[in-house]
């Protein structure tokens, strides 16, 4: 669900703290240190990183690329390889198979499994290609508001930890609290009663 | 400021409160919300509806679903100590429209549709989509700051007790 999607989904932060002058260019480096790596020809079975928003299979950061008026728009891309349960037990149980035939064994230890386990994970990751999933990102650097173009908890974690290893600034998620705290320009003795309440009752 | 997971579930109840106080005012006092500004007379409660009772030791929840449906069930669950968790609002300027979803504890929103914007043809296309429909999020976004706001300023004041609890427990139980 992409930022130009007929319906979005939206969990808004804060970013807390400045980047290096000129910001433009602080950013670009950033994102291009930070940006997704293909793994199908690899062994891992995911990864995570930045790409861009009008291009997320090519990541280009150069020339401003990513600006858009006065924002700041690019995507965090993540790569997962999902290998089913049961192609992996078909793999292990021909690879034991294999193994106790030319040991001449009847049973294998505990380590050996797993290890056996783990070659065919590996083997499989290299053959099977890993499925991609973008989520825009939205970014006023100005007002130091910030929209992700996803609710998934995992999407928002992987987003929040790469940001803040990215740009080193801090980012808080916009929900009734900090919303109170950070945004609705509550008075000092208004924040002291905010951190009082305790829930309402309508029944009577 | 506390821990950001501790603030997030102590104070969940916050954004259930504010769905619930909101819908009220949608239905008794739409003046309330055209003095905040005259375009905001014509939010409108859409097709859905999340209330939950959480005071019974087993969580009940209650949807409401439907174009025009009767929120006469959410009523009544919130006369038994329900609050709206989920609320679908659809605000109309003009001949535009907006739908969108905003879930109490997170304030997050979700299936938010905006007035339709030109196509995308060229990369060229691209920056001025990108800027026109930020530009209408933005609306919806400023809505919810600007009611958001006005709620937590009430209920960090004595006339969250003292009047708007008695009008919201009239309009529950009437």
């Amino acid at each position: 669900m992409g930022l130009l999607s007929s319906s979005v989904s939206i969990t808004r932060y804060n970013v807390q703290g400045d980047l290096e002058k000129p910001v433009i260019e602080t950013v670009a480096a950033a994102l291009k240190k930070n940006s997704i790596s293909e793994i199908d020809d690899h062994t891992s079975e995911i990864t995570t990183g930045w790409t861009s928003f009008d291009n997320p299979y090519q990541p280009n950061f150069e020339g401003a690329s990513f600006v858009f008026g006065t924002y700041l728009v690019f995507s965090l891309r993540i790569d997962k390889k999902s290998i089913p349960a049961k192609t992996i037990q078909k793999y292990y149980n021909i690879e034991m198979a294999q193994k106790l035939k030319e040991s001449g064994r009847e049973f294998l230890s505990k380590n050996e499994k797993k290890m056996i386990k783990d070659h065919v994970i590996n083997l499989l990751s290299l053959r099977i290609p890993a499925t991609p999933n973008i989520y825009d990102v939205l970014w006023n650097y100005e007002e130091a508001s910030l929209w992700f173009f996803s609710n998934l908890k995992a999407a928002n974690e992987e987003f929040e930890s790469l940001f803040s290893k990215s740009m080193k600034l801090s980012l808080i998620r916009l929900f009734p609290y900090t919303s109170a705290q950070l945004t609705a320009g509550l008075s000092d003795s208004e924040l002291d009663i905010l951190a009082k309440l305790t829930p309402a009752k309508f029944t009577e | 400021m506390l821990d950001v997971a501790v603030a997030y579930n102590r104070f969940k109840f916050l954004g259930d409160e504010f769905l619930t106080w909101l819908w009220f005012v949608i239905d008794n006092d739409p003046e309330y919300l055209k003095k905040l500004s005259p375009e905001y007379a014509d939010l409108e409660i859409g097709n859905r509806m999340v209330l939950e009772n959480r005071k019974q030791q087993a969580v009940e929840s209650i949807t409401i679903k439907g174009d025009d449906a009767n929120l006469a069930e959410g009523i009544l669950a919130l006369r038994k100590g329900a609050f709206v968790t989920e609320l679908n609002l659809c605000l109309k300027l003009k001949d535009q429209e907006w739908r969108f979803t905003i879930k109490g504890e997170s304030l997050n929103l979700s299936g938010f549709k905006t007035p339709s914007t030109g196509p995308v043809e060229t990369a060229e296309d691209v920056a001025g989509a990108v800027i026109e429909k930020a530009y209408l999020y933005d609306q919806v976004i400023q809505l919810i700051d600007t009611l958001f706001k006005n709620f937590i300023k009430i209920r960090t004041s004595y006339h969250w007790q003292d009047q708007v609890v008695s009008m919201i427990k009239n309009w529950i139980h009437r």
